[in-house]
């Protein structure tokens, strides 16, 4: 019974990761209405750009997402700007398609950069800790995931609904020509959300990286998992979104537990499921 | 003055056509005219050509963008390989089934994933293929994660010598590209493909005009799944070894597909031709170079997508009014009669 408990624990937990990766997909969907498949590539270049980072630099993981959060913001806002905001229309090939090109890019791109061996960022000592809760082992940095996944969701939040840069956001996502006509420059909003939501994955990536090895292919799976927590959540809805990770991680650690074969596809059919039954989500926001 | 005409064909369309059936006879004489390693390169060429049609056929016309076609390749390919192992049926008959089951497995696939709509349509079909993947990597009959190799019996069950077994690959290989465009060229010129073509141009007047939207991207799905499962079948019939990563790969069957289709121009049919004739230039003449062919591939792409949207052919077509498959409608007024 106590390994059950265990693995639907560790599986909320693991849906504080999944949420990471969900979050910037979801805000930038809410934003400017794009789906970027090359989110889950962009998670494995910030976790790249970590492991250079912590290399040539000496430092621990987290002090590098000091450097690596303003990078991956900075690679957000000119890509955007560059060449995002030229495929956003009516039409929505261009930005599918333009941004699956964008995958297949990253993927080789770091595929040159840095081979297909497997790779993990050494967080030290934190990386084996735990904390023993009433007979549970639980180790302190999925914790300390699971409480980042919290922050970033309710600094996301805060940013939306009280802050300048928020109300510019749910302008242009309202109505872009009116925020246009208010003096809202969307091709910069456009870029601060992009910038914002990579600054996240920068979060996801140096996370993931810690907890697991990574390799340049492993971007779409990650892209995947994200989407499965948004779609599971309800779209629009920030804090659905984690609910949906947990979901989604749970039913990982479920499907693991009966047969380690079964990990991913227990999650994938979750999803089916949620899919099948509630179409819009669990927690889907009332729209008009 | 004599009263307009509306026509379909066009000089150029008629003169594509004599070129066409000439370049099949003499494609179809390949097995006494080309080496081994050409043959086979051809017969490749063929099949992506048959998948390009497909996927633009979903994209470009059914505006269902999947990034999932895996999951139908992959299928057809394992069902060649239970079929013929397990149920003992010939290699042929075996790949035309997969057909059907694939035909099949659609309509649940596509109740559903056609909840979600738009660049989540897309991310949908590809958890599916997933979905596919991870099954068939559990099924431990068919080497599990590992794969399998199609058995000597089976493998000799198609022709006895090899250079016959080879022959009989290529013209399955062509024949099934002559069958999709063929299919592909008669329902776009019906009226079902008249109607897909508005739902093409503006879903809204379409579903205006009575046109059921949901119906006739289903029954394109559903076609879809099928002929590419067939495809997958020819595809690891050449292969004649099977694994789940290599059946199911997002990269071979579905980025590939989607350069030569959005290179050659989306939404004609000229386009996948084009589009597959420019792919294989580059990949013969690049393909050394690796994972750096594959970044050049990407970033024709995208420029393409972001300058020219309509792909090669729709530079062609702008420049010149052609088109090869007639399909839109043209009014002539015939100055010289009486």
């Amino acid at each position: 019974m106590i390994e059950w408990v265990n693995a639907v624990v560790q599986g909320i937990l693991l849906g504080g990761l999944y949420a990471l990766f969900a979050a910037g997909l979801s805000l930038i969907f809410g934003v400017m209405r794009l789906v970027n498949i090359a989110h889950g590539d962009l998670i494995i270049l910030a976790a790249y750009l970590g492991l250079s980072t912590t290399v040539m630099l000496g430092v621990h993981p987290f002090v590098a997402l000091l450097i690596l959060m303003p990078a991956m913001a900075g690679i957000g806002y000119v890509l955007q700007r560059g060449l995002l905001n030229q495929t956003l229309g009516p039409d929505i090939l261009p930005p599918l398609l333009v941004t699956f090109g964008l995958s297949v890019i990253l993927q080789n791109a770091l595929l040159e950069g840095y081979t297909a061996d497997p790779q993990k960022l050494n967080a030290g000592a934190i990386e084996t800790a735990s904390l023993s809760v009433g007979g549970l082992s639980l180790g302190v940095m999925p914790l300390l995931t699971f409480g980042i996944a919290i922050l970033v969701i309710a600094g996301l939040q805060w940013v939306f609904y009280a802050t300048a840069l928020g109300r510019g956001f749910r302008a242009v996502s309202d109505n872009q020509d009116i925020a246009q006509l208010m003096g809202l420059n969307k091709a910069h909003v456009f870029g601060v959300a992009m910038a914002l939501a990579l600054a996240v994955t920068a979060i996801a990536g140096i996370l993931l990286g810690v907890r697991t090895s990574f390799d340049p292919s492993i971007g779409g799976g990650r892209l995947i998992f994200g989407f499965e927590a948004v779609i599971i959540g309800g779209l629009g809805n920030i804090w659905g979104t984690l609910a949906g990770g947990v979901i989604l991680g749970v039913a990982q650690t479920i499907g693991a537990k009966i047969d380690p074969g079964w990990q991913v596809l227990a999650g994938h059919v979750a999803f089916l499921v949620v899919l099948a039954v509630r179409p819009n989500g669990l927690f889907p926001r009332v729209t008009h | 003055m004599s009263a307009p005409v509306v026509t379909r064909a066009t000089r150029a369309s008629r003169v594509a056509m004599i070129i066409a059936a000439l370049a099949l006879i003499v494609l179809a004489l390949a097995p006494w005219w080309a080496g081994r390693a050409d043959l086979r390169l051809m017969g490749e060429i063929f099949l992506y050509l048959s998948l390009a049609c497909l996927w633009n056929l979903m994209a470009g016309y059914a505006g269902l963008v999947s990034v999932g076609q895996q999951a139908f390749v992959g299928f057809g390919g394992y069902m060649l390989f239970a079929l013929t192992i397990f149920g003992g049926l010939h290699p042929i008959v075996a790949i035309v089934l997969a057909g059907v089951l694939a035909a099949a497995l659609s309509v649940p696939v596509a109740a559903l994933i056609f909840r979600l709509k738009g660049a989540y349509f897309a991310i949908g079909t590809w958890v599916m293929a997933e979905v596919f993947r991870l099954t068939f990597a559990q099924i431990s009959s068919l080497g599990g994660g590992s794969g399998t190799s199609l058995p000597v019996g089976i493998v000799k069950s198609l022709a006895s010598s090899r250079s016959g077994r080879e022959a009989l690959s290529y013209w399955l290989a062509l024949g099934a590209a002559v069958v999709v465009i063929t299919c592909v060229y008669l329902f776009l010129r019906s009226r079902r493909g008249l109607a897909l073509t508005a739902i093409r141009d503006s879903e809204v007047a379409a579903s205006g005009l009575g046109i059921d939207i949901w119906r006739t991207k289903l029954e394109v799905y559903v076609v879809t799944s099928a002929f590419t499962a067939i495809i997958g079948g020819l595809l690891f019939l050449q292969k004649l070894r099977i694994s789940p990563d290599a059946a199911f790969s997002v990269n071979d069957w579905t980025a590939f597909v989607i350069f030569i289709v959005v290179i050659g121009g989306i939404g004609t049919l000229e386009g996948p031709i084009i589009g597959t004739l420019i792919f294989f230039l580059l990949r013969e003449t690049l393909a050394d170079f690796g994972t750096i062919y594959l970044m050049v591939l990407g970033v024709v792409a995208i420029v393409v997508m972001l300058k020219a949207p309509k792909g090669v052919w729709g530079l062609v077509r702008d420049r010149y009014d052609l088109e090869l498959f007639p399909l839109s409608y043209r009014v002539r007024t015939d100055t010289k009669g009486s």
